[in-house]
């Protein structure tokens, strides 16, 4: 292990926000976890005559108009729009926006934003792409550049909150949104920050997103049975399930929190970060990154893995990820794995904002006591027998909670979530 | 062409890309003091009535135009040297 225990300021977590395929905000997208049934469905917003793949897990019925005005609507693209909505939902339990009371009076100098994206607003690339192949170079958007880039959504958030510490995104494809936590708690225990408004979104729902996915082999192409293609660890897996939404949780120093009387839902205690370095996309099969990653954030928490109560796997329902994950995972907990689960199964994979959807579900579990099954695990043929939690969900002792996200590149990202009161 | 025409045109334009009322606007109206537009959607609204009326304004064009009526006068010498 490389890492000690973190003796900086300690990180709580004082709210949290998600738009998901399985709910409009967090409560909603937990309770559908929990009832371990996949929300993918055929795709409703462009025609997919002709492609290999038809369905993802989809945000039907979103409605920002609460947080974005119409007009502001039209030049922000899906992605940012998710991410603002989840974003203002986390700052409203958090005490620091809307809501019915006042926002909380704070130093907005010392606040930064991480909501990252794997791809960015590629609706709109993609959109004005077709725009100038067929309509001509002078019929471009002078907006796609602030639609598309990559910044977007953090800067977007600091601009409607005001917020002027730090701001931007990073890119580690689906380890995005937890490497932006991690990156938020260093900021904070290192003093640049008191406040991190950490996250992810994405938004690739789109046709060339759909076809490059597919012709690398990565998604599940059930068409025929769209709610049965996102099961992860089981032996008839055969990809993973495009998702789209948002994840944001409000980081806080414990001390900064304490002062204003913040409601403290648990704490951020332990990061690890490593690269593979095995190859472009797939995971190295030993699973060597993903130990470390694991072990490192164990130790930046200070706790030692029979601590862990339960964990949120990156489980993405590939082949190659569920084996090499769980391999890494026996590797780490050896025969006492705690139980495990991959809340991918209902949400199918949100990119880049997978790995905030996913702490936060981690902490609401930890915090509930009670762990979503993986949806459709029917039988697994995965190595290192990991305690996987299966059709109903599982009570636990409230205890540290574990969440992985692995992204293309070879990313490792692990995050340690501590309920209040553990 | 009559002005009204394009002058209601422009009107359109505004309503579906600043998402403002119709009935507050008029020849005077300024997009950036009264319409609180920017200089990405004026462009925006231009790009509409260029696509409306079949036209290629340049963006250098823009630079004199602070308001509704200056937007249609703008269209209208374009239109007329079409």
């Amino acid at each position: 292990m490389t890492v000690a225990p973190s003796t900086a300021r300690r990180v709580v977590v004082t709210g949290v926000g998600a738009v998901t395929p399985a709910g409009a905000d967090a409560p909603a997208t937990f309770a559908t976890a929990l009832a371990g049934r996949s929300t993918a469905s055929p795709i409703g917003t462009w025609d997919t005559e002709g492609h290999p793949v038809r369905f993802a897990a989809q945000v039907t019925d979103f409605d920002p108009s609460g947080v974005i005005e119409p007009r502001e609507a039209r030049r922000i693209d899906r992605v940012s729009q998710l991410g603002l909505v989840a974003a203002e939902e986390a700052l409203t339990q958090a005490g620091l926006a809307g809501g019915d009371a006042a926002p909380a009076a704070i130093d907005r100098t010392r606040v930064a934003v991480i909501v990252s994206s794997g791809v960015g607003g590629i609706l709109t690339l993609e959109d004005q792409i077709t725009v100038r192949v067929t309509r001509g170079v002078d019929r471009v958007s002078p907006l796609l550049i602030p639609m598309m880039m990559a910044n977007a959504t953090s800067g977007l958030i600091a601009l409607r909150h005001g917020f002027r510490g730090t701001a931007f995104s990073l890119a580690t494809a689906c380890a995005s949104g937890a490497d932006g936590i991690g990156a938020g708690l260093d900021l904070i225990r290192s003093g640049r920050a008191d406040v991190v408004v950490a996250g992810g979104a994405e938004a690739a729902i789109t046709p060339t997103a759909m076809a490059a996915f597919a012709r690398m082999g990565a998604l599940s192409t059930r068409n025929d049975d769209p709610g049965a293609a996102s099961r992860p660890f089981d032996r008839d897996r055969d990809g993973f399930v495009m998702g789209e939404g948002a994840g944001v949780l409000v980081l806080e120093a414990a001390d900064h929190a304490a002062e204003r009387g913040a409601t403290v839902l648990g704490e951020v205690a332990g990061y690890g970060s490593t690269c593979d370095a095995h190859h472009i996309t797939a995971p190295d099969p030993d699973g060597a990154g993903a130990v470390a990653c694991m072990q490192q954030a164990l130790a930046d928490a200070g706790l030692v893995p029979g601590d862990v109560g339960h964990v949120n796997a990156h489980g993405t329902s590939t082949p190659l990820n569920d084996a090499a994950e769980s391999l890494a995972m026996a590797k780490v907990f050896g025969a006492d794995a705690p139980p495990t689960t991959s809340t991918k199964g209902v949400t199918g994979h949100l990119i880049g904002a997978t790995g905030a959807v996913e702490a936060i579900l981690a902490l609401l579990a930890a915090r509930a006591g009670t762990v979503p099954p993986v949806a459709n695990l029917v039988e697994t043929d995965v190595p290192g027998e990991i305690d996987l939690v299966r059709a109903e969900p599982r009570s636990i002792a409230a205890a540290p909670a574990l969440s992985n996200s692995f992204g293309f590149g070879g990313h490792n990202a692990s995050l340690v979530l501590v309920p209040d009161g553990a | 062409m009559e002005r009204t025409d394009i002058l209601d045109a422009v009107y359109d334009a505004c309503v579906e890309i600043l998402k403002v009322d119709k009935a507050e606007l008029g020849e005077g109206t300024s997009f950036a003091e009264d319409l609180d537009a920017d200089s990405l959607a004026l462009v925006e609204v231009v790009m509409q009535l260029e696509e409306q009326f079949d036209l290629r304004i340049p963006e250098d064009d823009l630079d004199d135009v602070a308001t509704i009526g200056a937007a249609a006068d703008l269209v209208a010498s374009h239109l007329a040297a079409a």
